[in-house]
């Protein structure tokens, strides 16, 4: 049996569209086949997982909370890959980002204006920005690898913001725990809707950030040149585009995003700084650019969708006592399906059978849920 | 209720595994734990505690439970809590110091729920709890073993983070120790992570190669006793009885039992006596238990027995004066014992420990 | 055993996970094919072996089921990123999170269970021999299956019709086709032997360097030996450097923390001096000391252009579906 691929004269609209929800019946399935497998009931397991995240406002506030970082960091991303400039260094942006944002009220305590979060939201871009400056400028001009440079500056981003919430700025009133002092009223994201919620402005950050690279790539010379770039470097230089420049361009915005989104976090979410601020975003945002294909509009909704797969594991684990491997591996299917079905947009798809009788009707899916078992 | 209700109208077929009606009579008791509970470590301990409270309160008959591993100690701890509240828990414990502000934030959304928070210093609200057992009281009988093991006079701590827990446990181990023999030594290194089983190996390694020939570790894994068989020298296990990877090797192991309170509190919740608390406890209510004292002379057993004894009966405190602080100034004056909310805010080293705490 | 040789034989330990996983993702990489998912298959690899050794009783059965378990998992990346040509980081990156699941789901049983150690060889009076005896003969044999396995890819893609096939595939997919190479099958090929290494870098971790199974105690060693691959320009020989540089830091800087200033005493006082400075810096500082490491070495040599250009891969990461 083989699998032969071949691409269309343009993209399928009709698979655009019908994709996500392919993906989505064959998520069901085979998620009904594990919970089954599991001896859980598998109509209990999907609401769970799907449907209870959704069910009640403030668990709709929790999603944007979760999705809003994922969007901010993802949204950036799409402009370095798409350029083809590797950064899988976002954590570390985050991390430096958050730094740098919750510095100021950290050392102006007594500077409590309206000012103040405007400020750190400054600083915490620019902190992201100066942090992902290291692997562009190494690259553009070093020739620096900048997935290793990237990658590796992640740990010491980690390993600083240890140190200094253990060290310099511990709060005198945590019993020498590691922690920085709770930011005060001014320094905090405000809550969009505080009756029903948590969720804060940042998911607005997230998605007015999608809503401008989306222009920008679609609509400016810039984004052009970011395409051009990336698909041909060649052809761009010709083209009179220096390669350099969008190197640094594309790091310089990511990290920028990837640094409000950690301030964003620490302000509004967390409230103060702490060992652990991330739960891998700078990692999971990668999944979320290319799940939605490079495009910002698209990265809105798979932002959400990847947030939905943490908050719906956390109610299967509660409600039908999966464990949190189970969900782990249930997410890591979700992408395989959601990836699998992106390709019929570019491909069709035909499965050639040395066996005449063999039933030809079988969809990839099909085999890709295969694959899995 | 609800969910349930609408999840059995969604297929008829559907066969709910706790009935409308018992769900009433059972109490829910929920744990969020920062690793997974396959860690064999801190959350392992807890979870162990879980089920030895759900066995001991009368099984899933009248304990429901209900557990999230893995919770990072950031804005999805607060999430994770307010689900469990809003899912019906009856009481929630929180296992690990980062949930402190989320704790109490969501105990302040529910007032009716309580919640129980494992090592922090919080109680904004009324139904919350702090809980955390004193792990030193071990050290310093593992401090007097090895002071009577060790040829070299010098022992390998492994230790985790620059918490008090972790400070409070060298200084224990080095006072215990040094009461054997004065001019004891301990080397110790920071491994940064509670968890590497390939990372606590390579400190076990590079310790026996400096020469000690005691290894005690306040990480989570079970590589540095399995390092220390391979040795052929001694170790103390952590957090659980590690004597399987060490049949020759474990002196004794400081093992966290969290099912004895989970118990009590838990059943106050069903009698209805759950009131606010903030519990320091260690030797004498077992909620620190040495693993069996093996791999060592009688004489040194006894010592060791007799110490514990002498602890557990409250008739010596580990922190008893005199004592100075590292740089030589005096820290307790002599017959003093150091107060416990000092105690839980440790930050500095006794006089004896070579080593630069990192601050 | 001396001070130096025990140094010694603590890196090579520390470095043979990061190089038997670094390997086979060179060769993967070298076809053209970018499969980030290292950490989750040699999750599946230190899983399986794990178990195998601990029902079987036998070392060698597990690692040999932990190179097949990595294999076949990742097939699972070769059928999405090779045969439904979906976006290889994408893919890889679910591959691990998958791993560190399934594995979990997997090893629920093995925890808390001592298991089977692969014992080092002792060869009689060779393994004696002062300062290099034990190193050279007295290891574990994954270090020598690790030495073995970077001589023999060096070997095969650079002296062997078959490897220069893998090469042109991986720089140029397009004309490899044209000239009648089966694209595919190469990289599928290139992909399972990177699975089988990165699944023989877990069953490492599983049954020698620490002999248990925890849940992800890979702790991003997968991720480590991808920076490795890079950091080598795609050059084997390098990736052994690599290898060992970033296990000699490692336990350079564990040293340091060990050291205390008491067993210096007899220092003359400049190098007292200098000592206690290192001995002040935050133990954060000392840790970060391989990453930053890393990145110093990769800037000094990856500054001649031409060269680094002419060792990656051109193809590499990009998508390849065969025209008829």
């Amino acid at each position: 049996m083989r699998i032969e691929l071949s691409k269309r004269p343009q993209q399928s609209k009709l698979f655009s569209a019908l994709s996500p929800f392919l993906a989505f019946s064959l998520m069901v399935l085979a998620g009904a086949i594990i919970f089954a497998a599991l001896g859980k009931n598998p109509v209990d397991g999907l609401y769970a997982y799907f449907i209870e995240p959704l069910r009640e406002v403030w668990s709709l506030h929790e999603l944007a909370i979760k999705a809003a970082p994922l969007i901010l960091i993802a949204v950036g991303l799409s402009v370095c890959f798409m350029s083809s400039n590797w950064n899988i260094g976002a954590e570390g942006q985050f991390t430096i980002g958050a730094i740098f944002g919750a510095a100021i009220p950290l050392y102006f305590p007594d500077f409590q204006n309206a000012t103040v979060l405007p400020l750190m939201l400054i600083f915490g871009a620019l902190g992201g920005a100066l942090y992902a400056a290291i692997p562009a400028i190494l690259k553009a001009r070093f020739n620096t690898n900048e997935i290793l440079t990237s990658l590796m500056l992640v740990y010491v981003a980690q390993l600083v913001l240890d140190w200094l919430v253990r060290g310099p700025w511990r709060d005198p009133a945590a019993m020498s725990f590691p922690q920085a002092p709770r930011l005060h009223s001014w320094a905090v994201v405000p809550e969009l809707f505080p009756m029903s919620g948590r969720a804060n402005w940042g998911i607005v950050f997230a998605i007015l950030a999608a809503i401008a690279v989306w222009f920008m790539l679609a609509r400016t010379l810039k984004g052009f040149e970011v395409k051009v770039i990336g698909q041909s470097p060649r052809a761009g230089r010709f083209g009179g585009f220096s390669t350099a420049r969008t190197i640094i361009f594309a790091f310089l915005l990511s990290g920028a995003l990837a640094g409000l989104a950690g301030i964003v976090e620490v302000s509004g979410a967390i409230g103060r700084l702490q060992p652990q601020i991330s739960p891998g975003y700078g990692f999971a945002a990668i999944i979320v650019a290319f799940l939605g294909r490079l495009n910002p509009l698209g990265i809105v909704a798979a932002g959400f969708v990847l947030a939905l797969s943490y908050l719906g594991g956390e109610a299967a684990q509660i409600e039908i006592g999966v464990t949190d491997k189970t969900v782990r591996a249930f997410q890591g299917m979700l992408l395989f399906f959601v990836l699998a079905c992106d390709t019929l947009i570019h491909y069709q798809i035909r499965i050639i059978r040395p066996v005449a009788s063999a039933p030809p009707a079988a969809t990839p899916a099909v085999e890709a849920a295969r694959g899995n078992d | 209720m609800k969910r349930t209700l609408l999840a059995l109208a969604a297929s008829a077929a559907v066969l709910i595994t706790a009935g409308a009606a018992s769900a009433q009579e059972k109490t829910k008791a929920c744990f969020i734990y920062v690793g997974p509970i396959g860690d064999f470590g801190w959350s392992y301990q807890h979870h162990q505690g879980a089920l030895e409270m759900q066995e001991a309160l009368g099984g899933e008959e009248k304990v429901e439970l209900a557990y999230l591993e893995s919770v990072p100690e950031g804005a999805d701890a607060e999430r994770a809590l307010e689900r469990f509240a809003r899912s019906g828990c009856d009481i929630i414990f929180t296992t690990s110091f980062g949930y402190m502000d989320a704790t109490n934030s969501v105990a302040g959304r529910f007032p009716d729920v309580k919640f129980e928070h494992a090592t922090g210093f919080k109680r904004e609200h009324p139904n919350v709890s702090t809980y955390n057992s004193k792990f030193h009281e071990g050290r310093y009988v593992q401090g007097v073993i090895a002071g009577h093991m060790s040829e070299a006079g010098v022992a390998g701590y492994i230790a985790s983070f620059p918490i008090p827990e972790v400070v409070m446990g060298i200084n224990a181990f080095v006072l215990g120790a040094q009461s054997v023999n004065p001019d004891f030594a301990v080397k110790v290194v920071w491994a940064n992570t509670w968890f590497d089983p390939g990372k606590e190996a390579d400190a076990a390694k590079v310790l026996i190669d400096q020469g000690v020939d005691i290894i005690t570790q306040h990480t989570d894994s079970t590589a540095p006793m399995q390092v220390a068989a391979e040795r052929g020298i001694k170790a103390f296990g952590q957090a659980s009885d590690m004597i399987k990877f060490g049949p020759e090797t474990q002196l004794t192991s400081i093992i966290d039992d969290w099912g004895h309170y989970y118990t009590e509190r838990v059943k106050a919740v069903m009698d209805g006596t759950w009131e606010q608390v903030d519990v320091w406890e260690g030797m004498a209510e077992e909620h620190v238990v040495m693993a069996p004292y093996t791999n060592m002379p009688d004489d040194v057993k006894a010592q060791a027995e007799a110490i514990e004894a002498k602890i557990k009966s409250g008739e010596f405190d580990p922190f008893t004066g005199p004592i100075n602080k590292q740089d030589g100034t005096q820290w307790l004056a002599d017959g003093e014992v150091a107060e416990e909310g000092e105690l839980l805010g440790l930050n500095f080293y006794v006089e004896g420990v070579d080593d630069t705490l990192p601050q | 055993m001396g001070m130096t040789e025990a140094i010694l034989l603590t890196i090579a330990t520390a470095a043979t996970p990061l190089l038997l996983a670094a390997i086979g993702e060179l060769v993967v990489e070298r076809s053209g094919v970018l499969n980030l998912g290292v950490e989750g298959m040699m999750l599946m690899g230190a899983v399986v072996a794990f178990g195998t050794a601990l029902t079987t009783g036998n070392a060698w059965l597990g690692i040999a089921a932990g190179a097949i378990a990595g294999a076949v998992f990742s097939l699972l990346f070769g059928f999405l990123a090779l045969t439904l040509v979906t976006n290889q980081v994408a893919t890889g990156l679910a591959l691990t999170l998958l791993g560190i699941g399934l594995s979990g789901m997997i090893g629920e049983a093995f925890v808390g269970q001592p298991g089977v150690k692969l014992g080092a060889i002792s060869i009689p009076v060779l393994s004696d021999i002062p300062l290099v005896g034990r190193l050279l003969f007295g290891q574990d044999p994954m270090f020598y299956i690790s030495l073995a396995l970077t001589g023999g890819v060096m070997w095969f893609l650079f002296r062997t019709r078959a490897g220069l096939t893998l090469r042109s595939v991986g720089d140029s997919h397009s004309s490899a086709h044209a000239l009648g190479i089966k694209v595919i099958a190469i990289r599928y090929m290139a992909v399972m032997f990177g699975g089988a290494c990165a699944g023989l870098a877990g069953a490492q971790l599983s049954l020698v360097y620490t002999t248990q199974w925890i849940e992800n105690m890979t702790a991003g060693r997968g991720w480590i030996a991808l920076a490795l691959v890079v950091f080598a320009s795609w050059r084997p020989w390098r990736v052994l450097a690599g290898a060992y540089l970033f296990g000699a830091i490692t336990i350079a800087q564990l040293h340091i923390q060990a050291t205390n200033l008491r067993d210096l005493a007899d220092w003359p006082a400049p190098l007292f001096w200098i000592a206690e400075a290192v001995k002040s810096i935050p133990s954060q500082f000392l840790s970060s000391l391989p990453y930053l490491a890393t990145i110093v070495v990769l800037v000094l040599i990856s500054r001649n252009r031409r060269l680094t250009m002419m060792n990656t891969p051109a193809s590499l990461g990009r998508p390849f579906v065969p025209d008829r």
